[in-house]
């Protein structure tokens, strides 16, 4: 049964629409990858089903509950965690007090030292106000504070945007690492190339509704994708 | 010298109640963004809530007339109650509205309350003699400290460490900060966004209730404005602290307190009555040198 389904999906922000239509879903256990330019809509409907966002229509489904237009905090503590773009750091609360905030909703000690001991470069920093972290500091930071509320779907918007190469690999070894233990990921991404090695199943959005759906090893040689990236015409491509 | 360490301590007890009134004012703009022009109004109602409710001329104490252990708790609550009232019939209906609104609606409760005020005391300022014993002198050699100043400093000092500490140390404190620095993303991590404003609500109360009391004991006298210059001072020091620093709210509140202080000692006696203006003139420099205040509310110097 699928973790979470998103039916029919509309957002709009005054009068512009955002997404039109869109309907996705994860499964237990799986890394599922939104693909699509700028504008796509990608953000937005990870926003919906994080609750920050009303939707004008359609239904978000999580663990068998409507949970379509809740309230952000509600939707964290039933086990929905939003790592969104831009890394937003508690830029004056040091390293381990934005590590904290993330575990308050939970009852019971958290395990912030088991977390820091896999992120060696944030234990050394750990008394540092987040906001002098490097950005890829700033981004294991972020997952590490999404980690740490124990989620059992993890939305991670652009984890690469704007690091070097060998940081994005960490971060995605990190992101693999959860779904070992049996996490669900939902990754936005702009780049194809990495996701499509990672990702079991591919969406592909553009002007706010899914183009292409299919599986990463599907998609492997990645025309479909280019196709409906762009929005090339099939016949004639 | 003992004419300056006494204007220092005079500069020091006023800078500690326009501390108190920044904090109080720069905890809810931390979080809600909301300048909230009504917080002078809660000092008022603290003030108001020591008397009989009646129009009488003379004022007669209510609950002004219990054991301070007592008085000041009481008090603090109905400020609190009436924050956190303001909160659920006012601001949380408006919890998306834009800035500029929040601020409007706090002005309409500023003169809802005083008007109240009027309603329920009359409009005549009221003498009232709280706590008689504040106003004698403690002798140091040849220093004389007004024991009210110094109880003024003192409580001042054990409330901001006591808000510190509790920023600093409790897992409630951390989520009003982070709250403070981004509410939304705090939401996504499971902080209760109501709970966290209701808390700045009641931690605003709280000082604008010992504000009131500590005011109230300096000038002896009940008006249903009171308040109003007070959260004027406390919003213009919160302003050139830097709006969203509670450390520039309450440097800026000591730096206001010295300007007035200061001007009030070493102007010439007949350009005194035009103290307040040359007071904001300094404002006026000090925002020209720094337009966002003194201390800069974010780590701006994040690397990329």
């Amino acid at each position: 049964m699928a973790l979470l389904t998103v039916e029919n999906l509309h957002v709009s922000y005054g009068g512009v629409t955002a997404v039109r239509g869109l309907s996705l879903s994860v499964n237990e256990g799986e890394v599922v990858s939104i693909l699509g330019p700028n504008g796509a809509g990608k953000s937005s409907t990870l926003a919906v089903i994080a609750g920050g966002v009303a939707p004008r229509a359609g239904r978000v489904t999580y663990a068998g509950q409507d949970i379509t237009g809740g309230r952000a905090e509600e939707i964290a503590r039933s086990g929905i965690s939003l790592v969104p773009e831009g890394r937003h750091v508690f830029a004056t609360l040091t390293v381990e007090e934005n590590l904290a905030v993330g575990t308050y909703m939970h009852k019971g000690k958290a395990d912030i030292a088991g977390v820091l001991e896999r992120f060696p470069r944030l234990k050394e920093r750990r008394d540092f106000p987040a906001g002098r972290l490097s950005g890829g500091e700033q981004q294991m930071l972020v997952i590490a504070r999404a980690m740490l509320a124990k989620p059992k779907l993890m939305l991670v918007d652009e984890p690469s945007l704007g690091l070097a190469p060998l940081i994005i690999d960490q971060v995605y070894d990190i992101l693999l690492d959860l779904r070992r233990q049996g996490m669900s990921l939902l990754i936005v991404e702009q780049s194809t190339s990495r996701i499509l090695k990672h990702a079991d199943r591919i969406y592909v959005l553009r002007g706010g509704a899914v183009q292409l759906e299919d599986t990463a090893a599907n998609l492997r040689d990645g025309e479909a994708i280019k196709r409906a990236y762009f929005g090339f015409d099939e016949g004639a491509a | 010298m003992i004419s300056l360490i006494q204007n220092l301590i005079d500069a020091l007890s006023l800078g500690s109640l326009y501390a108190l009134v920044a904090l109080g004012i720069g905890l809810l703009f931390g979080i809600l963004r909301l300048i909230n022009l009504a917080h002078g109004d809660f000092i008022t109602v603290g003030a108001y809530a020591l008397i009989v409710p009646s129009t009488e001329a003379v004022a007669q104490l209510a609950i002004g007339g219990f054991h301070p252990i007592l008085l000041l708790p009481s008090i603090a609550l109905i400020v609190v109650i009436l924050a956190l009232l303001t909160d659920a019939l006012v601001f949380r209906p408006l919890r998306r509205a834009a800035q500029p609104s929040l601020m409007i609606a706090s002005f309409a409760v500023s003169y809802i309350i005083q008007n109240g005020l009027i309603l329920i005391y009359g409009a005549r300022p009221k003498n009232l003699n709280l706590w008689p014993a504040l106003t004698g002198q403690i002798a140091l050699g040849e220093l004389r400290l007004p024991t009210l100043q110094i109880v003024t400093i003192v409580t001042t000092l054990v409330l901001m460490i006591g808000l510190a500490l509790f920023l600093k140390r409790t897992s409630y404190g951390v989520q009003m900060r982070a709250a403070a620095e981004d509410f939304r993303m705090a939401r996504y991590l499971g902080v209760r966004g109501n709970l966290v404003i209701g808390m700045a609500f009641a931690i605003s109360g709280v000082l604008a209730a010992v504000v009131s009391l500590l005011f109230l004991s300096q000038t002896g006298s009940l008006e249903t404005g009171l308040g109003v210059p007070l959260a004027l001072f406390g919003l213009v020091a919160v302003v050139i602290g830097g709006m969203g620093s509670l450390v520039g709210a309450v440097v800026g509140g000591f730096l206001v307190g010295a300007i007035v202080t200061l001007l009030q000692a070493y102007l010439p006696v007949e350009m005194r009555s035009f103290r307040d203006a040359f007071a904001f003139a300094f404002v006026i420099v000090i925002l020209l040198w720094r337009p966002s205040g003194l201390i800069r509310a974010k780590a701006f110097d994040q690397r990329v």
